[in-house]
């Protein structure tokens, strides 16, 4: 009764015209972001980041939230007509997305994908409202041991559940995390590797880094492409769904909206996993495993599906915890910071408002989306038909203009440049970016609990396994680094996920 | 582990402090030798590509538009927000895609122009002016 009541409290906020028109606002630039090549949802939450100063908390991160997974939506429409995954979670849908345009079914494609993108979104929504209380609760016994074995737990699972190698992974989260140590120490107050810049007193900030990691290297990988690319426009009417094509999506929207949320609470890219698990799930269900890659609307319904329930549960740990599951609910969290509201388990008493409006925006933001993506899917596809020559000086002046809004600060813009090369390097060489973002974010949490830890124990890191919620988590830490440690490939064939 | 050698070599000014007491250096420098352990599995077990095998096609055009952004960086706040991106919309479109001038300068007043207005004007963003009040 508490959750309805505290859901009808949540209505009255999204539902007020503000927090409305910004939700439609955030869910019209996120489907944007999801179709242009070089901006991911990411970056894009990441430079109109600025723009929110002058919002209300609540309207702010309905603004950004909206941005998050309409960019969720915006992706699978330029992977489905143009076999370009706006953002890494689209790139499974590219693979029967694109068969089916080429088969002149890109209107059921697009709509399936919008109806899966919907139920899986809308479903994971429910399982937050009623997970996030308990998890708050359980999380207000956490100590600083059971913190560090979390956010440890956190990074070790990102590196296991990513594309890389894990040693490759692990290191950047390193780097990240060292990232993070510059600034003031908040303990002792000494100023780390600042060199008398006044600006890195403070440290360094996250927009500079996520979007110079994210945009700017993005950018930077894309260079050279100037001509626009071919694009249907698939008619209103032709974008109606068959019986069959409805019949053989509701066991692929059922099983990606699960493994989406289940994923999607797992500390990770999961938006990223859960599409990828989603399509080798439905892959080997199927009983004709053959029609996939050939234009099979199960591996469109699956993934779509399950990269929304994910990008939602993302949301329950950065809520409830206060720890963000990934990059993108990091950069929710700075947000959440930067106006002054600080996400934990506390949050649900101390602003309810804030809290059930932001779920209850999410509904309504769904709901938008599906509303507004079918209808105009030809309006937004005709964007992409600007060359890519135009669309990446703009994509920099809003890089630039994002960065430097932050904080008014030059040194802001040159952290960007230097991430932005950097970033190009590294994923010339493999490397993954996105634990960079979620170690910077994660440092000074991990490095406060470490260190009141050891303080609590005199010393003793024994205080890590006994008791018993930070040893469970360390234990299970220790067994993806073992599992790591087997030969390349033979955990996949474990879990029977290979290929 | 190059990372690492120089993160252990500016963290020697930090006091590391005890296991009791740990210091403002005592992660850094763990971390320096987390990241020196993993660079030598990383260089043991390969698992990428090698860097003479890559191609660096796009290196060139990336170099120019990090150029740019860097000439932005020096005098956004010297030039003024409008001035700097016109310059610098007008250095993309016309020094590295040589497009038609009229259409690089109408998309370089087009973008600086217009995102000022939406940013600094309608959403009261903070953005600088230079001496002309530009």
């Amino acid at each position: 009764m508490d959750t309805l009541n505290n859901l009808a409290l949540g209505f009255s906020v999204a539902l007020s015209p503000e927090v409305f028109l910004f939700a439609v606002i955030g869910c019209v630039i996120g489907t944007l972001v999801g179709m242009l090549p070089g901006v991911g949802p990411l970056a894009g939450i990441s430079l109109l980041l600025p723009a929110t100063f002058g919002l209300s908390p609540t309207t702010a991160i309905v603004l950004l939230a909206g941005i998050y997974y309409g960019a969720m939506y915006g992706g699978s429409t330029t992977s489905i007509l143009m076999r370009i995954p706006g953002e890494a979670a689209s790139v499974m849908t590219c693979i029967d997305g694109y068969a089916m345009t080429q088969q002149g079914r890109a209107g059921p494609a697009l709509a399936i994908a919008a109806i899966g993108s919907f139920i899986g979104g809308t479903v994971s929504i429910v399982a937050l409202m009623l997970l996030a209380p308990p998890l708050a609760s359980l999380a207000l016994r956490f100590g600083p041991p059971e913190y560090f074995a979390l956010l440890t737990l956190g990074l070790l699972m990102l590196a296991f559940l990513s594309g890389g190698t894990m040693a490759k992974t692990l290191a950047m989260a390193a780097f990240g995390l060292f990232l993070g140590t510059i600034g003031i120490d908040l303990m002792s107050g000494f100023l780390r590797f600042q060199y008398g810049i006044v600006a890195l007193g403070d440290g360094i900030g996250l927009v500079p880094v996520a979007v110079g990691l994210f945009g700017v290297s993005e950018i930077l990988m894309t260079m050279g492409q100037g001509s626009a690319p071919a694009v249907q426009k698939p008619r209103l009417r032709e974008l109606i769904p068959t019986r069959l094509d409805i019949r053989q999506s509701v066991g692929p929207i059922g099983r990606g909206t699960v493994l989406g949320f289940l994923i999607g609470i797992v500390p990770g890219s999961a938006h990223i996993i859960s599409s990828f698990l989603s399509y080798a799930l439905e892959r080997r269900l199927a009983r004709q495993p053959e029609r996939f890659g050939h234009g099979a609307i199960e591996g469109v319904a699956g993934p779509e599906t399950a990269n929304n329930a994910a990008a939602c549960g993302a949301f329950v740990p950065m809520l409830a915890l206060g720890v963000p599951s990934g990059p993108i609910p990091a950069v929710m969290l700075a947000a959440l910071m930067v106006h002054g509201v600080a996400p934990g388990p506390l949050l649900m008493e101390q602003q309810p408002a804030l809290f059930w409006g932001f779920v209850a925006s999410m509904y309504v933001g769904n709901a938008v989306l599906l509303l507004l993506n079918l209808p105009l899917v030809g309006l937004f596809v005709s964007l992409l038909r600007i060359p890519y020559a135009y669309l990446y000086p703009a994509i920099l002046v809003f890089c630039i203009l994002g960065v430097y809004a932050v904080s008014e600060s030059v040194v802001d813009v040159w952290i960007m440049i230097a991430m932005g090369g950097l970033g190009y390097v590294l994923r010339k060489l493999d490397f993954e970016v996105a634990p960079v973002v979620l170690g910077l974010v994660l440092s000074p949490m991990i490095e406060t609990a470490l260190r009141q830890s050891l303080a609590m124990s005199s010393g003793s890191y024994l205080i890590l396994v006994n008791r018993p919620i930070a040893a469970a988590m360390l234990v299970l830490a220790a067994t993806l680094l073992i599992v790591c440690l087997l030969p390349r490939g033979s955990w996949r064939r474990m879990l029977g996920i290979e290929g | 582990m190059a990372v690492a050698a120089i993160i252990a070599w500016e963290t020697r000014v930090l006091p590391i402090g005890s296991l009791a007491r740990p210091g403002p250096g005592y992660l850094p420098l763990a971390l320096a030798a987390i990241m020196a352990g993993l660079g030598l599995a990383i260089a043991w077990r390969g698992g990428g590509p090698r860097v003479a095998d890559l191609t660096w096609s796009e290196a060139s055009h990336a170099i120019k538009l990090l150029g740019g952004c860097a000439g932005a960086a020096l005098t956004i706040e010297w030039l003024g927000y409008r001035l700097t991106m016109f310059l610098l919309v007008l250095f993309f479109l016309g020094a590295i895609e040589r497009r038609r001038p009229f259409a690089a300068v109408a998309t370089a007043l087009g973008l600086s122009l217009g995102s000022f207005w939406l940013f600094a004007d309608l959403l009261r963003v903070a953005l600088p002016r230079g001496p002309w009040g530009f």
